[in-house]
């Protein structure tokens, strides 16, 4: 396996989507690619620390005077 | 939040959207508080601005309870209350643009960050030596930059947790243009990432405290002109 090829299928190495007799290939690859390596875990870390924390904070005063908005938007919908 | 059900068994918002169209108001209540945060994210994501955000939100529950008869049943509740909110964003952005056309497809043309090129590694739990605030700027500068069609890829597939097929539906995207886009997406972020989490060594040290004081330099780019 190339680089190349192990970057294509990064995303199905991220989500564990990787037939088993890929994945033999890729830990072969990986031991001898330390810049896969990296970009592999790295790009992992990168999803979790956008999971979670939340950057877009909806503080609850407001998420209270939306929701009471709505309702009362929809009560006089129907 | 829990997206996947197990198929046999009934998501729990069939029976809740059984009751609003018998008529229950309270279930909808239920419903709306059950994502109102999660549809809040995704219109300040593609918005980029917390009044239209707001707005989207309030608009888009709006128009899901007035269209509750359109709903199939086909896609989960949650994925077409999705859809409904993104074609808000949408034209909550045209408006602010005066009527010039947006879409999920625009600002695509850019390759930067699609092959990686730092290949340092991250020091270990690398958000620990950020303040909360620091790391929520890093964050959000970080994310605004990439095209807004990959931004909402990324936001719908990792931090959603939605399929790759719901988030197609939702986009009204391919799944392999979903895959597309998503794989850039999170070689563009941890590439951007890495210039603020990489290991430190005396140098990036340095660089790092430099950057810290001044933010991110050279070429990070500003969405729409919009800070949120």
């Amino acid at each position: 396996m190339t680089c190349t090829e192990f970057l294509t299928i990064l995303d199905d190495v991220i989500d564990e989507s990787i037939a088993s007799e890929t994945r033999a290939e890729i830990e072969v690859h990986l031991r001898k690619c330390g810049h896969c390596e990296v970009v592999l875990d790295t790009t992992r870390k990168t999803i979790e620390i956008f999971r979670c924390h939340e950057i877009y904070e909806l503080p609850i005063d407001v998420s209270e005077r939306l929701h009471v908005a709505i309702m009362a938007k929809c009560s006089k919908a129907k | 939040m829990s997206t996947i059900q197990p198929i046999s068994e009934e998501h729990p918002d069939v029976a809740l959207v059984e009751r609003v169209r018998a008529g229950d108001l309270s279930a909808y209540d239920t419903l709306v508080r059950k994502y109102e945060r999660q549809l809040f994210r995704i219109a300040q994501h593609i918005t980029q601005n917390r009044e239209d955000a707001e707005d989207v939100m309030q608009d888009a529950f709006l128009k899901a309870y007035e269209k509750l008869d359109q709903f199939q049943g086909n896609s989960k509740f949650y994925t077409w209350l999705v859809r409904i909110a993104v074609n808000e964003s949408l034209m909550r952005l045209r408006k602010r643009r005066t009527g010039k056309l947006v879409s999920m497809d625009e600002d695509l043309k850019t390759e930067e960050g699609s092959v990686p090129r730092d290949f340092a590694d991250w020091a270990p739990n690398p958000e620990q030596n950020y303040n909360q605030s620091e790391l929520a700027d890093i964050l959000k500068k970080t994310i605004q930059g990439l095209p807004q069609g990959f931004r909402t890829v990324f936001v719908l597939r990792d931090v959603d947790q939605l399929s790759t097929e719901e988030t197609a539906e939702a986009l009204g995207l391919s799944v392999p243009a979903v895959k597309s886009r998503l794989l850039r997406a999170r070689l563009q972020l941890r590439e951007r990432l890495s210039r603020y989490f990489k290991r430190k060594t005396p140098e990036t040290s340095q660089a790092q405290a430099s950057a810290k004081e001044n933010g991110p330099q050279g070429n990070e780019p500003r969405v729409n002109g919009v800070e949120a």
